[in-house]
């Protein structure tokens, strides 16, 4: 027998991912030896030493392009693109979960999540101090999923990051302070609809296997090279793009999205949101491109099916939200369709506009989603956030930049001239309409108009229209919120005026090796 | 026996556990037939490194049951959440979040 060969390791290529997943250890620790007092201050401090510390070794490794840990992991432009993406974002959703200042119960996190929602223990802990901490280690190892996810270069590993970033997010979910009962059950349900679909996506990775004889992304791609009548090889990448989709929030595997959003604390939503759906569509991008790039006949159709449903799907329903909350889980739902036309603008020769324009997307969607949810913090009433739509009329009376900063996100989202989602948005359709998929980039145009209609109707609730007598109160935000406000809000009109430094990194970003 | 047979066995192991995610009430039934949907994965992994003489098949098997056992931890953590303040694991009782 043979002995066992140790895998080469690039130490440091994978420092980013050590950094974060380290800190999620130590986080665990913490939890488990320091004392309850000093507990919260200490996990979000290794929280934001981990996340930022990630962001910036991954800026520090710009321009590695290499494959390493056995060839299981590939640290090349779009992964450390992507990857600095989702340490921002995270880092951004800790400051987040670290405000303490809005809620008069201290924090929008349980302050036991076991014990019963509604018992006597739960009213006499729900006004105390204390809060389940563990939902820092919980977001660092999400993080750190995610990361992993986007480099993958092999489907077993993806398979483990992505559960990796799946199972602390079910947790995260059910987590409220308030409205536990809408908590719990938007944990169970992610929990349930999430374990269904990596099923399928692991289904597909044992017959991709079979049809390949190999779960790395490179030996599959020369499988896959004409291969295009292979049933094992077909069925096995509907059934992984099924995976991958579900946790992207496409439809029709959306149906778990308002309901999640909804449920969960709002700081994990804004997380969720943002930073799940750049690790879903980085591997997306990964698995079509380095595994299908040579068999683009089989899912090219596919998701262009996929898009225009999606789109459809998140304009058409997000028409009949009363809820803030399910608004932007349909919004979402409709983004995920616009990147997707992206994702249809990949082309397998050198000049590659799909990839650089969906990177662009993700890095603007996101940003945008974060400081849209930290605003849905701040408007309040006595039962926590008040999120229902005719809560939020004439809000520009009682809060001019609560509104003022509400219309730029929504605008951005809307993708209007002169924010970050019109940039984003203009660059996806046209990498679209270059690979010659125009009637999807009609259909991107008509609905993204059907979606602004019910972004502008907010609008217009809060500036034409009368606030109620009993209205909600306008928290004044802590540092945290406030500092993820001004960088959200700064970043969506800076990559809407001046896009051309970060599309240009985008653009040289865009190398996936393999 | 021929190696097909296996991965026919597989797939209606997995068509199973699919219907039984949909149809069934009970939170607990409902993962348990995920828990069928990989098993029946493992299955497939392991046929298939028999038919390709590789060990890669085998490997992944054993990472599938070490996620599920995880999956198994944190969903059943969920769904005592749940039981301990409805009093039941039915998936029709959670119905607040809708529409």
């Amino acid at each position: 027998m043979p002995p066992i060969e140790a895998p080469d390791l690039s130490f440091a290529a994978l420092a980013p991912l050590l950094l974060v997943f380290g800190a999620a250890c130590v986080g665990v620790l913490v939890e488990a030896f320091a004392p309850r007092a000093v507990r919260h201050p200490v996990q979000v401090g290794i929280a934001l030493v981990g996340t930022v510390g990630g962001f910036v070794t991954t800026l520090l490794l710009a321009g590695t392009g290499e494959v390493t840990a056995g060839g299981a992991l590939a640290v090349d432009g779009v992964a450390l693109f992507l990857q600095a993406t989702i340490t921002a974002l995270g880092a951004l959703s800790v400051l987040l979960f670290a405000e303490r200042s809005l809620d008069p119960a201290r924090s929008a996190f349980v302050a036991s999540a076991a014990v019963p929602a509604g018992s006597a223990r739960d009213v006499q802990l729900a006004v105390s101090e204390r809060v389940q901490t563990e939902v820092y280690p919980l977001v660092t190892f999400a993080v750190g999923g995610m990361m992993l996810f986007t480099s993958a270069n092999d489907l077993l590993l993806m398979f483990v990051a992505l559960e990796v970033l799946s199972l602390p997010l079910y947790l995260l979910c059910g987590m409220a302070r308030r409205r536990r009962l809408l908590s719990q059950e938007a944990a169970l349900k992610y929990f349930l609809l999430g374990a269904f679909a990596s099923a399928f996506f692991l289904y597909g990775l044992a017959l991709v296997y079979g049809a390949t004889g190999s779960v790395r992304l490179a030996v599959i791609r020369e499988g896959a090279t004409g291969a295009g009548n292979d049933l094992l090889l077909v069925l096995g990448l509907a059934l992984l793009v099924v995976g991958l989709m579900f946790k992207a929030s496409v439809a029709p595997f959306h149906v778990w999205t308002p309901d999640v959003y909804q449920g969960a604390p709002t700081p994990v939503t804004a997380f969720m949101a943002a930073a799940t759906k750049v690790a879903a569509f980085g591997a997306v991008l990964r698995l079509l491109y380095m595994a299908f790039g040579t068999a683009e006949e089989i899912w090219r159709p596919l998701v262009y099916a996929l898009a225009i449903a999606s789109m459809v799907v998140g304009a058409v329903l997000g028409l009949t939200q009363t809820d803030l909350k399910r608004l932007f889980a349909y919004s979402s739902i409709a983004h995920a369709g616009f990147l997707l036309t992206g994702v249809i603008g990949l082309s397998g020769d050198g000049e590659d506009p799909g990839l650089a324009a969906t990177m662009f997307y993700l890095l603007t969607y996101g940003l945008t989603t974060i400081g849209a949810f930290a605003l849905l913090t701040l408007v309040r009433d006595g039962s926590g956030e008040a999120t229902h739509l005719s809560r939020w009329a004439g809000l520009a009376q009682r809060s001019p930049l609560t509104a003022a900063l509400m219309t730029l996100f929504l605008l951005a989202l809307a993708g209007i001239p002169l924010t970050s989602g019109f940039t984003g948005k203009f660059a996806v359709f046209r990498a679209a309409i270059e690979t010659g998929a125009w009637p999807l980039a009609v259909v991107a145009l008509v609905t993204s108009a059907v979606a602004a209609f019910y972004y502008l109707r907010v609008v217009v609730l809060m500036y034409f229209s009368d606030p109620a007598p009993d209205g909600p109160t306008i928290g004044v935000p802590g540092s945290p919120t406030t500092a993820v406000l001004a960088v959200t809000a700064a970043a969506t009109l800076v990559l809407g005026i001046v896009p051309g430094s970060v599309l240009d990194l985008a653009q040289s970003a865009a190398v996936l090796v393999g | 026996m021929s190696l097909a047979n296996y991965l026919v066995l597989a797939a209606v192991l997995f068509t199973i556990g699919a219907i039984g995610v949909l149809v069934r009430r009970n939170a607990i039934v409902v993962f348990m037939c995920v828990e069928l949907m990989l098993n029946s994965v493992n299955l497939t992994l392991v046929t298939f490194a028999r038919a390709s003489g590789t060990l890669d098949g085998q490997l992944i098997a054993f990472f599938v049951m070490v996620v599920a056992a995880a999956e198994v931890v944190v969903g059943l953590a969920i769904i005592m959440s749940v039981y301990r303040t409805r009093r039941s694991s039915s998936v029709d009782d959670v119905n607040l979040l809708k529409y």
